[in-house]
């Protein structure tokens, strides 16, 4: 098998802060090929946009402790140096943050934020930087963009710093680029464009991403491979048909029943999950989910709050829970047949 | 279903909020404004949950503070029961403000960090020198339970709580002074999936039990669904839709809805989605000056030189259940969502 493009193992991200150590990132695999699009699923504080910091270096270093393996295209990030960091992040690796006017600067143009990567990892100059800068602008469907490269950020709309901030992101043409809810400070009409752009782009430059949400929804519309997070572990990992159309874990299911729709039936409550998301500091032993499960009769003694369950991975396909496949089947049948009665 | 049952609990007829746009040199004066709300109609029955969706800057939260009158309208009528309280004193305000409450969005900005959660929600009551048989703290620990708090939680801080638990915490002061109007604000658009789903059937429950009416305003179009029993969808400032909601997601007749439907993400794994997706170019018009006629129309695939001279009346399309009303000059007529292919030469 050869190896993948991007592969995490065993990440362990944790800070230690006044009132102890926080595990935000507690054992965490995955891998993502060149071209794909890996949707991370989670509520806050589940670790994902921890993860994603961790990949690109970004996390401070002094008060956190990393643990594990990062290989992007062979190379170890989590030893690399900040040196070479510094030459990966913009050129090979881009991040796109959620809010876009906080991580513009409003001091400069957009052309020149554009620009200042593309010079510093091709040496361009001034000149050619604003070319380019107005080549992005084009390319990410920017009105008038040899006359908006000249603005300020505040000049801009919402959707249109998020697309300013895509073609920061891409001006070098990273292999990986992270969005970290990059849709969700935005309008349904304009989360529909950004989204288009982000697959067109895709498709022009075969660029990995990792896209991180909370909404199952974008999930369905963006992703190739959906991870499931939970209490800063991986609860579920698969295919996107998999985990929407065959969910394994109840945490999955929690949140599909937690979703009203467009279409499902009006007048029956929501099925919410119980209780609140666990603190890090503090977490429930055995499996993190277990005080909101409503399983864990069915998993029989006290083996849900003793035993960490392990995800064992077939085929790219796995789930962390102690139900059998069988009782698995079962439960899921009642649930989605309660939300389509 | 409760739906224009005489008179109105609330009723809202051309309601206007303009707000003044100042500059020059160097007197400032009044050069323009802002026309957040243009001339708004439509009414809310007694224990009825109407919806208003819109995007951000459509002036659907304007209209919420118009209702409540922390805002002040620039024109149009407010009445409540009957009662005009579009302009009326703070004095002739008091008892209709306690029949009107109102839930923030931001339960972390909607609480006063230094106060107790029993001070919190027994404020309306003190503010309104309300005493209730067995006193205001028997009162405030059984609202605690009513939001499925713990009545112990009494001398707690908001600080202690999670976001869903002060949003509970916020529906309890809404609840203090029994009302029969909450303009909800988002409720829950700052919470986490499993916890929207835990305030909305809290919503839900109280709409049920204690016939409460909501105005219930959001951009989450699946959550309005299953919320509200009529859906009002504005767009710059006006109303281009309003239906019970079957009709409205069932058989939208404005363009705009269509698109708003077709643009949300659903988790489903379906290769074909059900809904072909509209993709709207271009932003939302500035509000300080709206496009002439109809103000959709700049984003719009069906507009005409009529869209642009004419302004669409809000009106009953024939054929339509009564009270499915359309402001566009060539509104769908179709059943489903089937969508014209000539929409992809946009």
């Amino acid at each position: 098998m050869s190896t993948p493009f991007l592969s995490v193992r065993d990440l362990r991200v944790h800070f230690s802060t006044e009132d102890g150590m926080v595990k935000a990132v507690d054992g965490l695999d995955f891998e993502l090929e060149k071209g794909k699009t890996l949707g991370i699923v989670g509520e806050s504080g589940s670790g994902k946009s921890v993860t994603n910091l961790a990949i690109l270096g970004l996390h401070h270093k002094d008060s956190t402790a990393i643990d594990g393996e990062i290989l992007l295209d062979g190379q170890e990030l989590l030893t690399a140096t900040e040196r070479e960091l510094e030459r990966l992040r913009g050129n090979k690796m881009a991040m796109i943050f959620q809010d876009a006017l906080a991580s513009l600067s409003p001091y400069h143009t957009i052309g020149r934020q554009i620009g200042e990567t593309y010079r510093k990892h091709t040496g361009a100059s001034k000149k050619e930087a604003r070319a380019r800068s107005i080549e992005m602008l084009t390319k990410v469907g920017i009105p008038q963009p040899d006359l908006r490269v000249d603005d300020y950020p505040h000049q801009f709309s919402g959707g249109m710093r998020q697309r300013a901030m895509i073609a920061m992101s891409l001006v070098c043409n990273p292999a990986l680029l992270i969005a970290d809810e990059p849709t969700t400070a935005l309008d349904v009409t304009v989360q529909a464009q950004i989204m288009d752009l982000l697959k067109d782009l895709q498709q022009e430059f075969g660029t990995a991403i990792i896209f991180i949400t909370h909404d199952l929804g974008v999930i369905a519309d963006i992703a190739d491979d959906v991870l499931v997070m939970y209490g800063g572990r991986c609860v579920e990992r698969g295919s996107k048909k998999e985990v929407l159309r065959a969910p394994r874990h109840p945490y999955t299911w929690g949140l599909l029943g937690s979703m009203p729709t467009l279409e499902g039936p009006v007048d029956v409550p929501l099925s919410p999950i119980p209780g609140t998301p666990p603190s890090l500091l503090n977490p429930p032993t055995g499996c993190r989910f277990h005080p909101r499960c409503a399983f864990t009769e069915q998993v029989g003694g006290e083996r849900c709050s003793r035993e960490l369950p392990l995800l064992e991975i077939n085929g790219g396909r796995g789930s962390a829970c102690h139900l059998t496949d069988a009782q698995r089947t079962e439960f899921f049948a009642d649930f989605a047949g309660s939300r389509t009665d | 279903m409760s739906s224009t049952t005489p008179p109105p609990l609330l009723d809202v007829s051309g309601l206007t909020k303009h707000f003044p746009v100042m500059g020059g040199f160097p007197f400032k004066r009044r050069i323009g404004a802002v026309q957040a709300v243009d001339g708004l109609d439509f009414t809310v029955g007694e224990g009825e949950s109407l919806g208003l969706v819109g995007e951000s800057g459509c002036g659907k939260s304007t209209t919420g503070r118009l209702i409540t009158r922390l805002l002040e309208p620039t024109g149009g009528k407010i009445s409540y029961r009957g009662q005009d309280i579009t302009h009326a004193s703070r004095k002739q305000l008091a008892p209709v403000r306690s029949e009107i409450q109102m839930i923030f969005q931001d339960p972390y900005a909607s609480l006063n960090p230094r106060q107790t959660v029993g001070k919190i929600i027994s404020g309306p009551m003190e503010v309104n020198d309300i005493n209730p048989a067995g006193g205001r703290e028997a009162r405030v620990r059984e609202l605690l339970e009513t939001v499925g708090l713990n009545p112990e939680h009494y001398n707690r801080f908001p600080h202690e709580f999670s976001g869903g638990q002060r949003q509970r915490i916020g529906v309890a002061r809404a609840l203090a002074l029994e009302p029969k109007l909450i303009v909800a604000d988002e409720p829950v658009s700052a919470l986490d999936v499993s916890i929207q789903a835990q305030v909305v059937n809290l919503l839900q429950k109280l709409q049920k039990d204690l016939g409460i009416a909501f105005l219930f305003i959001a951009h989450d179009l699946a959550v309005v669904r299953h919320f509200s029993q009529r859906v009002a969808v504005m767009y710059l400032g006006r109303i281009v839709e309003i239906a019970d909601r079957e009709d409205l997601y069932g058989n939208p007749r404005h363009p705009y809805t269509r698109a708003l439907l077709s643009a949300v993400p659903e988790a489903t794994a379906d290769d074909t989605p059900r809904r072909e997706r509209i993709l709207l170019t271009g932003d939302v018009p500035s509000p300080v000056n709206p496009p002439s006629g109809c103000r959709f129309r700049t984003r719009c695939w069906k507009a005409t030189e009529k869209c642009a001279s004419e302004d669409p009346p809000l009106v009953r399309v024939d054929g339509n259940r009564e009270g499915h009303l359309t402001a566009c000059h060539y509104p769908e007529d179709t059943a489903g969502l089937a969508v014209p292919a000539a929409r992809k030469s946009l």
